[in-house]
């Protein structure tokens, strides 16, 4: 069969380029290997947030929050789409520090942002512990049930044509389209790897890794919360170095449970739940949110962030191999990026104008390291 | 007839067996649910030994699976967790 692009990877990306792809008549074939919005996107906790340490992160991910508002009213009751806030929390004077400067940066790309100090933290988020120094609230973020999101774009996706495939494994790229597990093949100019941790699968030299996470949700009778919680030691302490780190970071659900998050480890391929962790993403939620100490934890799971070495995703061709193209490598940010990913892929596919500058996610940054190894 | 002790459900005293566990005590006193789901279903211990999580209740005031904790002459056990 012959189609104008081939998505691989039924995640949250791959369901947004899909989804983009058809809704512009173009002939896409979205292939999954096992349930649309599972693994990565199923595992994650849908929080949808403007980050700023990095100005390219911030590009992508305040474009792909405006989107995700634009989308808000159309999507299921189900996919849970609430604009609670983010609201990042800090310790002590020198993170209030750091809180002002995020303030400024989140400005300059058009964000709005508010201070918060000790009283109106206590005001706005009674349960957290006293003693904090403030924080800085962003309303506009938001959080979001990713995978019926996934879902629902996928199904949009193939009301307007798309030919969405779950449960269909691809064995191998080839010039021109795919071979199936089936060995049939699927032909298409175009093909697209957005399969998250997978894509070395299908190309050995494409630099992702897996970085596992943990993540707890406890029931109903949790203390109100009702931002997005994250304290701001995040980025240093999560996405910093390499190694092992736990950030609080809480999201209320409107079930009235709590979802805890969240740790992240490179060493670690299993996708058993690790006690010893678990304990210490407890121990630093409880240190916010003393009131949890009372509280049943429901469940608790693992998933794996697609990571990069420079922590940045790869959206645009791949050098290595004429007509396939990358969207993977999201690590913790593939649900808030989703939109911004499919249309800046899209922009990039059919030589449209880009919504965005596409040089800081090109995969061609890593052309040195595929040209001996494609 | 086996020992008895007596236990408070949703703030009504009943008389229930003294060597069982909450979950049991409950079922064998006629209560068909230990909790509500969210859409208002009934729901009720399925595995009775502290994996399905379904018959959560209150118990003295803390969320408790009923299926692992033993009745207690005077307990308070409340149907809303």
């Amino acid at each position: 069969m012959n189609f104008d692009a081939i998505v691989i990877g039924g995640g949250i990306v791959g369901c947004a380029i899909a989804d983009r792809l058809a809704r512009e008549r173009r002939a896409v074939c979205l292939l999954e290997r096992d349930v649309l919005g599972g693994a990565a996107t199923a595992a994650s906790m849908g929080h949808l947030v403007v980050l700023d340490d990095d100005p390219a992160e911030l590009a992508l991910s305040a474009y792909s929050c405006a989107r995700w508002r634009e989308l808000a009213p159309q999507l299921p009751a189900a996919a849970e789409y609430r604009a609670t806030g983010t609201l990042w929390i800090a310790r002590d004077a020198a993170e209030m520090a750091e809180a002002a400067h995020k303030q400024r940066r989140l400005a300059a790309a058009g964000i709005a942002s508010e201070l918060v100090d000790e009283a109106q933290l206590k005001l706005c988020e009674p349960a957290l512990a006293p003693g904090l120094a403030g924080g800085l609230r962003v309303p506009a973020d938001a959080v979001v049930y990713p995978p019926v999101a996934a879902a629902f774009l996928a199904r949009r996706a193939a009301a307007a044509g798309a030919d969405v495939r779950a449960g269909v494994n691809v064995r191998t790229l080839v010039d021109g389209g795919v071979i199936l597990a089936d060995g049939s093949e699927l032909r298409a100019p175009r093909v697209i790897v957005a399969n998250g941790c997978a894509a070395p699968e299908l190309l050995c030299s494409v630099p992702v890794r897996k970085r596992k996470g943990h993540l707890l949700i406890t029931t109903r009778l949790a203390p109100t919360v009702n931002h997005q919680l994250v304290e701001l030691g995040y980025i240093q302490s999560a996405h910093g170095g390499d190694g092992e780190s736990v950030a609080f970071n809480v999201q209320p659900r409107p079930s009235g449970q709590l979802l805890l998050g969240s740790t992240r480890q490179f060493d670690d391929l299993s996708c058993e739940v690790t006690p010893r962790l678990l304990a210490r993403l407890v121990e630093r939620a409880q240190a916010f949110l003393p009131g949890l100490g009372s509280l049943t934890a429901l469940r608790a799971w693992t998933g794996f962030r697609p990571t990069t070495p420079d922590h940045r995703p790869l959206i645009g061709p791949w050098p290595a191999r004429p007509g396939v193209w990358l969207a993977c490598g999201h690590e913790g940010l593939g649900v808030t990026t989703a939109l911004g990913t499919a249309d800046l892929l899209a922009a990039q596919l059919f030589d449209q104008p880009l919504p965005f500058d596409a040089a800081p996610y090109a995969p061609a940054r890593f052309a040195a390291q595929v040209s001996h190894a494609a | 007839m086996p020992p008895e002790l007596c236990v408070r459900v949703d703030g009504v005293e009943i008389q229930v067996p003294a060597e069982c566990s909450v979950a049991a005590a409950l079922r064998s006193a006629g209560f068909s649910s230990t909790r509500h789901s969210l859409d208002g279903t009934p729901r009720a211990a399925c595995c009775g030994m502290g994996v399905c999580f379904e018959c959560r209740v209150r118990i003295d005031g803390v969320e408790r699976l009923g299926c692992l904790v033993r009745v207690r002459e005077g307990m308070e056990i409340s149907r809303d967790a």
